[in-house]
Parts: C-alpha cells; sequence; structure tokens
C-alpha cells in the first residue's frame, strides 16, 4: 500500500502563537510554485491556515483554546466532485491540489468545501487552498512548514500508508473534523474534546469556625440518568472541572462531599461549559 | 619583504582582484583619481596609483598632483601595515597619535581605502548553497534567527534556526527521575517570523524626501509637519541639507541638534543605535532624548532600594534558575507573567517539562493572558493595579500562621518589625487581612488564603513580571512600584535564593555557558562610547578601535520632550544604573551654557503609539522652534511624516552585521541569552541588495560624515560594514573554535554546552547561604558595597531591608520607605470627576508585535486577527472586553469602537472575551500607525495608538518614568463622526 501524507494536529499543545500561520504567509503570499498553487494575496481574508479560538467555562475557570484548520485533503474530497476539467486532482500521495490555472473562474470549487478552507483569489480569479507544501516535500522536506514552525510540536507530519494510519488514529484516539460529511480527511486532531465538548467547572467552600475556606479534597460526581458520567477531586482552591460532555446533553446532577458535609445541584447542558458557581459544603 | 615591493604590490592586487570579480572592476570604476602612499622622513620614498576609468596605472616615486595621500611616519611603519597578518591595535595606534596622515577630499579618502579594503573581503564567499538557484543565508532579529533563502535577489522563504548534529551546545537537566534537554531548534517570536512580509512591505521608504513645502532657504512651514506630501529628492540632495543644517544649527550654539532613537533597532551589534547612530552623533555633540527605564518602572523606581540589583534595573538575578526550578520547585505563581507574549517560545518549551513534573502553576493577572491560558492552573484576577493588597495579604497569613523562613529574615533583613506591624495593622490601625483585601481586588478572601498556605508550605518559584525576573506587567502601571517592591518582600519573606524558592518562571536561566565572550549589542559594537553603552566592559579591549565622545551636556527627559519643545524646559531624572543612588539626579533643560534645541534627528520609532499621551508630540512636531527635522526610517510609521526630509534606511537583510540572539550586554539585561536554550551567534549576511535607494545606517552616516570633513573618522580609515563584522568576529572567543571562512558560508555558531560542574551557581543562593557573591555578574561595583566588597547587597544596611531605608534620602511622596498601600491614581468611586469613565484599560506589551516593530500596515502581523481585525478598507488594532460591558454598549465581535478619555480617542476593533473581568478592556500598546480623523494631537485616531490615552505624569514624582497600565475610559461603538477634543494633558 502507498504511503501517504498526513497531518497530526494536537490542539491542547497550541499556544496561538501563530508562527504556523506566520510561516504559511511566508511561504506562499509573493511566491508561485506552479503546478501547485499561485502566489496567495497578502490579505486577512486568505487564511489558508486558520487559527480559530474557542472559549469554554467563565471566571474563574475559563479555558481559552485555539485550533488550527486548513485544507484536510479529504479522501473523498467535496471540491473534487465539483470542480470541471481535472482542476482538482488527488496525488498518488495522498495531497490534494487545486490547480491554479484549470481551476479559474470556478467558484464552486470554493464553495463546495465544508470547512470553509479555500479561498477566493479575485485578482486571479482562482480558489485556493494550503497545498500541504507539496512543493517542498517533492524536494525532499519531512516536514510542513507549520511543523517546522511550531515551538510547541502541535503538529506531526507523517508519511505512512493507510493501514498504519489507521492504526496510529487508533492508539492515540485522533478525530477528524465533522466526520459525519464522509469527507475523510487526512488531518487528523488529538484532543478535540477542547474546542468540541464540554465541560463541568465549580468552586467548593466550607466554613471552618465560621470563616468561609476553599475546600481542597472534596469528591465530585457527576451523575445522568442515575449512571456516573465523571468525577473529580477539588483542588487547593476548591476548583474542580469535569470534561468531555457532549453539549445539549441532557440534564445531570451534581454531588460534592466532604469532611465539612455535602452540596448537590442539577442542571441542563447547552452548548457552553457551565461554570456552576460557588458551592458551600454543609452538615446533613 | 622590502618596502617597495610591498607597495608594488598594491596595484597589483588590484588588478588580479578585478581580474577575477567583476564586482571589483566594476568599483574601479565609480571614480577617477590620483593615490599617493608616502613616507614623511623619507620624501622621496613612495608609489602612486592611478585609476582613470577603471584602469589602473601606476609608479614609484611621487606623484606632483595626488587627490588623496597617504602619509605613513617612517619606513618601518609603513611595512607593518602592508605585510599579514595585520595587527588592528597597531592601525589604531597610528591613526589616533598622528603617526598616519590622510589627505585629500574626505569622500574620495574613504572611498579609496575602501577600496584597497576590499582586497581582502572580496575573496569571502557567504551563505549555503540549496541547489536550484537557492542560497540559504542567516540572519538575526528581535525575535530569534532565521535561515534566508534567496533565489534570483529575491528573498525566498525565511524559516526558523534548526541545529545539526555537528552542531554544540546540548545540556541535560536531571530532575525528579526525568532527564530533559531542550528540542535541536531554534524559536522564534512572531515578530521575527513575519520579516520577509516587512521587507517587502508597501510602507518601506525607498527614496530620500523633502516636504513639498518645506524649504531650507525660505519658509518652512513647520505647522505643516504630518500633513503636507513629501516629493522624492537625490542623495545628494538630501545630505547636503542635513549636513547643511547640521552646520547651521551647530552655529548657534551647543545643544541645538537633538536626536532621538527608538528604545530597540533591528537586531546586531554595528547597525543597533548604539553602535552606527551613537558613534556619528559623538563625532557631531548633541542634546539627547534621556529615556527611562521603560518597562522597568517599579523594579527601577521601587524595589531596587530593597535589595540593590541596579544594573538589573532593580530585578533580581535569574541564574541556574531553570534547573533548580525543575528540581525542587512545587509550584510556580505567574504574578502578572506573561512570558508567551512577545520573546519567543524558549521558555514555553521549559515550561512544557515544568507541566510534566506536576509544578502546580498559578496566574495572578486581570487578563487570563496567554500563558495562562496555554499552561492551565488557577486563575486569579485581581482589578487592574491593586496587586499589591493582595501580596499584603499573603504577608498578613505568612506571619499569622508562621509561614515565612524566620531564620533568612533574622539573619540577613532589616526592618521587618516594623514591616510586621504595618501589616498586622499596629501602626496604621488596619490589619492587612485577606479579608480587608477583598473589596479593594475582589480576590475571595479564602483564595488568598489557600495560596499563602500553599505557597508558605511547598517550594515556591514566583514568576513575577514577563520574564519571572522583572519587566513588563504590572510594574508599569501607576502602582507599579508597590507592587515590585512587594514582589521583592514576597520572596524576601520566603527567603529567596533557597533551593526550590526563586525568581522565575523558567523563562531565563538555562544551564548555558555564561563566560564564553561574545559581544552584546549594549557593549557598543565600534561606537567608541565609552560614556553610554557598555563599551568598556569587554569590548574596548577585545576589538581595538577609536574612542568617540559628544561634548555637549545636555539632554531632554523623553517623556516630556513635548514639553521642552513647546513651553521652552522640561525637567527629569537621570536613568544611571551604576549605583542605587544613581536615580536621585535630577537634570534640566536647557542646560547651563546651552541653546534649546532648533534641529531634531529621528532615527526610527513611532513615539505615538510608544509615548504615553501621544497626542501631545503632535503639536511638538509642528512648533515652529524646531526648525528642521529629519527622520531616518525604514518603514512609513505613524510619526515618519512629522518631519521636513526622510532618508531611507533599508533592512538588516540588506546589509551586513553580527550578533548573538539575545545578547544584550552589561546593564542591558546581563546574561539575556540565557532565556535561550542554545547560544547562537549569527552571520547577519546581506541576503539581498537594498531596496530602492535605500542604504544602511552606517552607510546614510558615512555619506552625511563625508560632507562634514568626518568621514575617514566615522568609518575609521574607510573600514566597511563586512570589515568590522569581521573585527567583532575576532574579537570574540568564536574565533577559537571556527574559522572566519567557515562562519561566513554556515553562518551561525552555537556555543559549546557549560560543563555540568561549572555551570553557573543558583542566584541568591550566595546570599541565602551568606557566602560571597559568586554569580558572574561585574555589579554592584566594588564602591558599591557598605561592607567588604562581594558581602551583602548594595542597600545602606548592606542586608535585604523591608523598610528602604535609601528612600529616605529622596523624600518622595509616591514612595515612602515602608511600601504602605496606596490605591490607584484614577478610580471613580474615589473621584466623582471620573465618573464618566467608568472601565480601566491595560495596555501591555503586545503579543505578535514588538513594541511598534511588525505592525505594518501590510505586513504578516496585520493578518492575525487576534492583532488587528480587517474593517472597512483599514486594519483596527484589537480591543478586548468583558461580554457584559460589551452588551451594555451594543458592542459585537469585530465592531468598530472608540476608546477615549480626557487625552486620547482611539478606534480599535471589538474581541468580547470572558478572559477580563467587567470594567477591564484591554488593547495592546505599540501601534506603528497613526491616522488622526483630523487635525493631528486633535483628534480621534483610526491607527491603534492606545497609548495616547495614559497620562503623562510620572510613576513617581522625584522620577522619570510612565505609569501607563489601568487608565480610565469609556468605550462606544463608533460613528464615523469625530468630535472628540483633548481636555487634558495638551501642550
Amino acid at each position: 500500500m502507498a504511503e501517504k501524507w498526513n497531518l497530526i494536529v494536537d490542539v491542547a499543545r497550541c499556544d496561538n502563537c501563530r508562527l504556523c500561520f506566520l510561516a504559511v504567509k511566508d511561504e506562499y503570499v509573493g511566491n508561485d510554485f506552479p503546478g501547485i498553487s499561485a502566489a496567495q494575496p497578502a490579505d486577512q481574508q486568505h487564511t489558508w491556515l486558520d487559527i480559530q479560538r474557542k472559549e469554554r467555562g467563565a471566571y474563574p475557570i475559563l479555558e481559552a483554546r485555539f485550533i488550527p484548520v486548513m485544507c484536510n485533503h479529504c479522501d473523498d474530497a467535496p471540491c473534487m466532485k465539483a470542480a470541471e476539467g481535472g482542476a482538482v486532482r488527488k496525488r498518488a500521495d495522498g495531497i490534494v491540489i487545486i490547480d491554479p490555472d484549470k481551476a479559474k473562474g470556478q467558484k464552486k470549487i470554493m464553495q463546495a468545501c465544508p470547512y470553509h478552507a479555500i479561498y477566493w483569489n479575485e485578482e486571479k480569479d482562482i480558489p485556493q487552498a494550503w497545498p500541504f507544501d507539496a512543493h517542498l516535500l517533492d524536494e525532499g522536506w519531512t516536514r510542513t512548514r507549520a511543523e517546522q514552525a511550531c515551538p510547541m510540536d502541535v503538529y506531526r507530519t507523517i508519511k505512512v500508508n493507510d493501514e498504519e494510519m489507521r492504526r496510529i488514529q487508533a492508539e492515540e484516539n485522533l478525530e477528524v473534523l465533522r466526520p459525519e460529511l464522509g469527507t475523510n480527511p487526512r488531518v487528523y486532531y488529538k484532543n478535540l474534546h477542547r474546542i468540541t465538548a464540554c465541560f463541568v467547572g465549580g468552586t467548593v467552600v466550607e466554613q471552618v469556625d465560621g470563616v468561609e475556606e476553599c475546600a481542597a479534597g472534596a469528591q465530585v460526581v457527576l451523575t445522568q440518568n442515575g449512571q456516573e458520567v465523571g468525577q473529580a477531586t477539588t483542588d487547593l482552591f476548591g476548583e474542580f472541572t469535569i470534561d468531555r460532555l457532549e453539549p445539549r446533553s441532557g440534564s445531570y446532577r451534581l454531588q460534592v462531599t466532604g469532611p465539612s458535609g455535602s452540596f448537590s445541584t442539577e442542571f441542563e447542558l447547552g452548548d457552553e461549559s457551565p461554570y456552576l458557581g460557588v458551592m458551600t459544603l454543609s452538615a446533613g | 619583504m622590502s618596502l617597495s615591493i610591498l607597495l608594488w604590490g598594491i596595484p597589483q592586487a588590484m588588478r588580479v582582484a578585478a581580474r577575477i570579480y567583476p564586482e571589483y572592476a566594476a568599483r574601479l570604476k565609480e571614480r577617477d583619481l590620483v593615490a599617493q602612499i608616502k613616507m614623511r622622513d623619507e620624501p622621496d620614498v613612495g608609489r602612486w596609483i592611478q585609476l582613470d576609468k577603471g584602469k589602473i596605472t601606476t609608479g614609484g616615486g611621487i606623484h606632483s598632483n595626488p587627490d588623496v595621500t597617504i602619509a605613513f611616519k617612517n619606513r618601518a611603519l609603513a611595512k607593518s601595515f602592508l605585510t599579514p597578518p595585520f595587527d588592528q591595535l597597531e592601525r589604531i595606534d597610528a591613526a589616533k597619535n598622528f603617526k598616519l596622515l590622510l589627505e585629500g577630499p574626505d569622500d574620495l579618502s574613504v572611498w579609496f581605502l575602501q577600496t584597497l579594503g576590499q582586497l581582502e573581503s572580496v575573496y569571502w564567499k557567504s551563505g549555503t548553497d540549496m541547489g536550484n538557484g537557492v542560497t540559504r543565508y542567516t540572519n538575526g532579529t528581535n525575535g530569534g534567527p532565521l535561515f534566508v533563502y534567496v533565489k534570483d535577489g529575491k528573498i525566498l522563504r525565511t524559516t526558523p534556526v534548526d541545529l545539526e548534529d555537528e552542531d554544540g551546545g546540548q545540556w541535560t537537566i536531571e530532575a525528579r527521575g526525568k532527564k530533559f534537554s531542550p528540542p535541536r531548534r531554534m524559536t522564534l517570536a512572531a515578530h521575527g517570523a513575519c520579516q520577509k512580509s516587512m521587507v517587502y512591505s508597501k510602507d518601506r521608504l525607498l527614496y530620500p524626501m523633502k516636504r513639498v513645502d518645506f524649504d531650507p532657504d525660505g519658509d518652512r512651514n513647520p505647522q505643516n509637519r504630518g500633513i503636507s506630501e513629501f516629493e522624492r529628492i537625490s542623495w545628494e540632495e538630501a545630505t547636503d541639507i542635513v549636513a547643511s543644517e547640521i552646520k547651521r544649527a551647530r552655529a548657534v550654539g551647543p545643544g541645538a541638534v537633538a536626536v532621538d532613537h527608538g528604545s530597540h533597532h533591528q537586531w546586531g551589534n554595528l547597525g543597533h543605535y548604539l553602535c552606527a547612530f551613537n558613534r556619528f552623533w559623538n563625532l557631531i555633540g548633541v542634546t539627547k532624548l534621556m529615556h527611562s527605564p521603560d518597562s522597568w518602572e517599579g523594579w527601577f523606581w521601587g524595589a531596587m532600594h530593597h535589595w540593590g540589583n541596579s544594573a538589573r534595573l532593580g530585578c533580581p538575578e535569574f541564574y541556574g534558575t531553570v534547573e533548580d526550578c525543575l528540581k525542587e520547585a512545587e509550584m510556580i505563581v505567574f504574578w502578572s507573567s506573561d512570558p508567551d507574549t512577545t520573546y519567543g517560545f524558549e521558555g514555553a518549551q521549559r515550561r512544557e517539562w515544568a507541566r510534566e513534573l506536576g509544578i502546580k502553576m498559578v496566574h495572578i493577572d486581570p487578563y487570563l493572558n496567554h500563558t495562562a491560558a496555554h499552561l492551565g492552573g488557577k486563575w486569579i484576577a485581581p482589578k487592574p493595579q491593586t496587586d499589591a493588597a493582595l501580596a499584603m495579604a499573603i504577608c498578613h497569613v505568612w506571619i499569622t500562621e508562621d509561614l515565612y523562613d524566620t531564620s533568612f529574615v533574622a539573619d540577613r533583613t532589616t526592618g521587618f518589625d516594623e514591616w510586621k506591624a504595618y501589616i498586622l495593622g499596629e501602626s496604621d490601625g488596619d490589619a492587612k487581612t485577606p479579608e480587608w483585601q477583598e473589596p479593594e481586588t475582589g480576590v475571595p478572601a479564602r483564595d488568598v488564603r489557600a495560596l499563602a498556605r500553599e505557597w508558605g508550605t511547598r517550594k515556591t518559584y514566583l514568576g513575577a513580571g514577563s520574564w519571572g525576573a522583572g519587566v513588563g506587567g504590572a510594574c508599569r502601571g501607576p502602582t507599579g512600584m508597590q507592587w515590585a517592591r512587594m514582589m521583592a518582600i514576597l520572596g524576601a519573606m520566603q527567603g529567596h535564593g533557597r533551593p526550590g524558592y526563586n525568581f522565575g518562571n523558567l523563562q531565563f536561566g538555562a544551564p548555558v555557558d555564561h563566560n564564553f565572550y561574545f559581544p552584546g549589542y549594549a557593549e557598543g559594537g565600534f561606537s567608541g562610547d565609552l560614556a553610554f553603552s557598555a563599551n568598556s566592559a569587554n569590548n574596548y579591549q577585545r576589538m581595538p578601535h577609536i574612542v568617540t565622545m559628544g561634548t555637549v551636556r545636555q539632554s531632554i527627559p523623553r517623556m516630556w520632550f513635548p514639553e521642552a519643545i513647546t513651553q521652552g524646559k522640561s525637567f527629569g531624572y537621570i536613568t544611571d544604573v551604576t549605583t542605587t543612588g544613581g536615580q536621585f539626579f535630577p537634570f534640566g533643560y536647557p542646560s547651563p551654557g546651552h541653546v534649546p534645541v532648533e534641529m531634531l534627528y529621528k532615527y526610527g520609532s513611532q513615539l505615538f503609539g510608544t509615548m504615553v499621551g501621544g497626542n501631545r508630540w503632535a503639536k511638538a512636531y509642528q512648533h515652529p522652534s524646531l526648525k528642521f527635522i529629519v527622520n531616518q526610517s525604514i518603514w512609513n510609521e505613524g510619526e515618519t511624516p512629522f518631519s521636513d526630509v526622510i532618508l531611507p534606511a533599508c533592512t538588516v537583510f540588506e546589509k551586513w552585521d553580527i550578533g548573538e540572539t539575545f545578547n544584550c550586554g552589561p546593564g542591558y539585561v546581563h546574561h539575556f541569552y540565557t532565556m535561550n536554550n542554545h547560544r547562537i551567534i549569527t552571520m547577519q549576511h546581506k541576503c539581498i541588495e537594498p531596496l530602492g535607494e535605500s542604504k544602511s545606517d552606517y552607510d546614510i552616516f558615512a555619506a552625511v560624515s563625508e560632507k562634514l570633513g568626518l568621514g575617514a573618522v566615522y568609518t575609521e580609515g574607510g573600514t566597511s560594514e563586512l570589515a568590522w563584522v569581521k573585527r567583532v568576529f575576532d574579537s570574540s572567543d568564536m574565533a577559537d573554535h571556527i574559522s572566519w571562512r567557515q562562519f561566513l558560508k554556515k553562518g551561525y555558531w552555537v556555543v559549546p554546552a557549560e560543563n555540568e560542574n561549572s555551570r553557573v551557581p543558583l542566584a541568591n543562593n550566595w546570599y541565602y547561604e551568606g557566602r560571597k557573591k559568586d554569580t558572574p555578574d561585574p555589579y554592584p561595583l566594588p564602591s558599591d558595597y557598605s561592607g567588604n566588597y562581594l558581602e551583602g547587597l548594595p542597600t545602606p544596611s548592606g542586608k535585604f531591608e523591608f523598610i528602604a531605608t535609601g528612600l529616605e534620602k529622596i523624600e518622595d511622596p509616591d514612595r515612602p520607605p515602608l511600601c504602605e498601600y496606596m490605591p490607584t491614581y484614577e478610580d471613580p468611586a474615589r473621584n466623582p470627576e471620573l465618573a464618566d469613565y467608568p472601565l480601566k484599560l491595560q495596555t501591555g506589551h503586545t503579543r505578535y508585535a514588538y513594541h511598534v516593530m511588525g505592525d505594518n500596515t501590510d505586513g504578516s502581523l496585520a493578518d492575525i486577527r487576534e492583532h488587528r481585525v480587517f474593517k472597512d478598507g483599514h486594519y483596527y488594532l484589537v480591543a478586548r472586553m468583558n461580554p457584559q460591558d460589551a452588551q451594555a454598549r451594543g458592542i459585537e465581535d469585530d465592531d468598530l469602537i472608540r476608546l477615549w478619555n480626557q487625552r486620547g480617542s482611539v478606534v480599535c476593533a471589538a474581541q468580547v472575551t470572558g478572559r477580563l473581568q467587567p470594567g477591564v478592556v484591554a488593547a495592546y500598546s505599540g501601534s506603528a500607525q497613526y491616522r488622526p480623523t483630523g487635525e493631528p494631537g486633535r483628534s480621534t485616531d483610526l491607527g491603534g495608538c492606545v497609548n495616547m490615552l495614559n497620562t503623562k505624569e510620572p510613576i513617581t514624582k522625584k522620577g522619570h518614568g510612565m505609569k501607563p497600565n489601568s487608565v480610565l475610559i469609556e468605550v462606544e461603538k463608533w460613528t464615523g463622526a469625530d468630535d472628540w477634543q483633548p481636555t487634558a494633558e495638551t501642550v
């Protein structure tokens, strides 16, 4: 089985430093790579490697996370299906190339991408996307510019056969964006739940000799329909989070137990990660 | 070899070089002249060389009518001069002691000497051939080192520098059963990674220009600076105007010429303002704009008085803290500390190790900053600039629960009883309990207790400020001195220097070789400036070059330059870092015996974006007393058009230079390079030819010098930039390890790793243990010790002082010896007149640009939507605010919003975020753009100069430093109609 290129992106490691974003700008703005891509316009609209932000929770338990999103080089690419005259081609190494000459005028190539990862170049009248740095890989590079630029090791560019990639995916619990579309992306994400899932968080306190103190070491149990779905222990500030909850997944019950008492509450999970506020343990 | 043969060899060598190298042949065609070399003691001995359209004729003896004459004192000196290897010290000695005389027009003399110099350098080869017509060069930036791929004279790409197996520098730290070694690569900051887009920016100044309504011989129309257009002129005309204006102003009297540079410059030891700029202006004699310790305010004016560290601007040492922190610490408290901003990601990699070891993280910052968001841990968000109250409450818990280092406090400190009495409320009736601080800071008392108890019982590193050991963040605000003083006090109460207890956040203190010599930029390159750079520390002995010294004794406090110009006087305090008391010296403008400033020479920078109360500058630049303003810049930034003549400088990619990544030098954060995992010295290749007609700073100053008869002096006898690079190379320890030719080709060199046994001692441990100071720090100076040399601290008592008795000498109401709690100066709850401005604006160091560097209108940083948002044809600076405040004003993400108060009005793009508490707005300072909607200085700015909203009042009455954070403002959706006018702090 032929070895093909894949990209693994670890969302938990991304610091939003933008060095990958800048590396892609550096590579493509002002440079034509014939057969691979025409120069990218120096333009905020062209974010071939885009970094999207996501905040979860609320003060004091807030997460600010970032996810790099780019052309997924899908094995069943909607843009290929929309293209005419072979304007989008799949290389044997898995990379999807939008031909800068043949794609001229074909707006539907851009419109077909469910990930909004194809951009329209007004001046040249062509759709453009990140071509996996194919021209560099063809010259012998083993990493994409994004991987080289990243100080936090968010990216891994790997060339393996599809069977091996499936093994890695299972082993490392990798996900793809919007798998329900059946596009079979070659860009895989690790820790994607930090963008797509919800957590519930709270602060547990207790009264000690009439003074409010953080309740460290309290046990928190989350149940749904009587089934335990998560647990946590409060930290030294009495704070806890329970992660990997499906948005809009119904009502939950939270039970906190500590040496000085207990506390329980119920909540309905919506789109966002709730911070349930300060919970005071009480006896009985 | 006989003298006659040596002399004969010169024209022969020129012919050979011209035959092999077309560029040398082309150079010989640039000038027609007769050059005579002769001996002063033997009038008939010599050789002349004639150049005529590139053709060389030559003869022994004396020419009847030479253009240029090089006269050696005698035959022995000439022989020595012309026989390799050349002795630089002998050459300098001959030049400055009149053993070698140069006669003839300055420009011809300099040209001829440079032509001789190129007989060596024309043979040198640079860069690595990558195939397909691509050459890989190297360069250095403020954001780290780069590989620069060049094809057909154009930069194809820039990448980080990945290290090869043969490069050294690898080290390992063993901590808690794990081994940690850094990745084999150098990392960049965003402002280093955007450089290609900066080089080819449409903001580049490509030609000398003159304001259309500026006539040096007639009407100068200073009121139209910043308004009128510019027209292209030739270099000849531009340098004529500049040289004649310098002459005119100097004739008025000493101090009539004023000069100013930014706080930073393009990277490189030679192009830096401390080098090329200082050398030139020392030859002219100028009024300098005296900078204050910007970004160090609280440490410099406050904390320093508790423990010394004057050469670190009041910040603590950081030696060896990476290893100690990883081995010992159980918690890191990041207090107003966002190291992932501004300075790249070397430390970020090390913080991943801390995470791997399970070291707890706490972040205290009104903004959930980038480091906090990335690392996770507890977020505590005090109201802006109330941090000192929180810190005092921690002291209260430690004192009442006996959780501090009592033996360190007893043996190594003074004043603790008085401090304790203040904290317990015995002296003022207010116990500084966690409950006391809660209404002030908004931080629950229980959180303070939990933090204080953990800190008091577990080994804790205090990461104070951006670097963990100072700089940026809360120290820059109105209560910055209290904050920094409290950081020092918290450190002392836990015995900082005890293993596991120190200052740091893993950003500084990597176990690199601290003794290997390569000069930092602050050593001044070839400036010869012993007074205003760290040249005398090593460079002057290492690299023989001629001293330069200006004779004008006048300066202006930079913060109040507008007042100096519009009101004719100004007053400030000197930034002298050699001793703690250096900051007590006042200075005034004008100085005795000096004249008011008539001419201003601006060298880069964009003070509208970086200085507080920036609207004042517009009026100062337009003031009629400033008869002439030159702006020498690479890019057309906000303040560039507020001038009469613009001189286009080129980027560091278009000239030769050399530098070590993040090596500043003594007095400018000594051992700054310990931020890096590897010490790396880069050749800064001239990767491409200068764009348009731009020139290097050195070549610009050399061109003006020649019109003032100073060309040979400025260039030290026609030394080219590349020849200076070679001299820096030769002066460093690197020359013992790699040949010049290898270095020039490869472009970088990594300093070998320190042997594990000779790693630098841990910071502050010597003081904790009561040893003599053993960290490799040239300060304190011997005379600064009150006791024996190397024993104790340079405070009046020689110990850490909880009550800073040194401050008794200055009697400054803003910094009493006891660090008492004083609320921030602007508070609508305390001052009803400020009720119209309910929001607090934070203007911290920017995440992606480096102050204004990188913030071009079309650079790739502008495409980062966390930095600027493109709307209605322009890139607007991002301002962040809480959803509650946004909703109350009908503001949504990406809406254009106006931030204003009495001093300024600026339009930004909104980012609505939970990372700020209600009542707090954050926008980074450092806009390179200034776009007033109407009259400059009196209308709303669309460029993003949020510093305009900050006060010009100093952080301390008897000091010279800004307090730019935490200013009161109001925000509304921008309507496009501007009727705003400043009502305070105008000039």
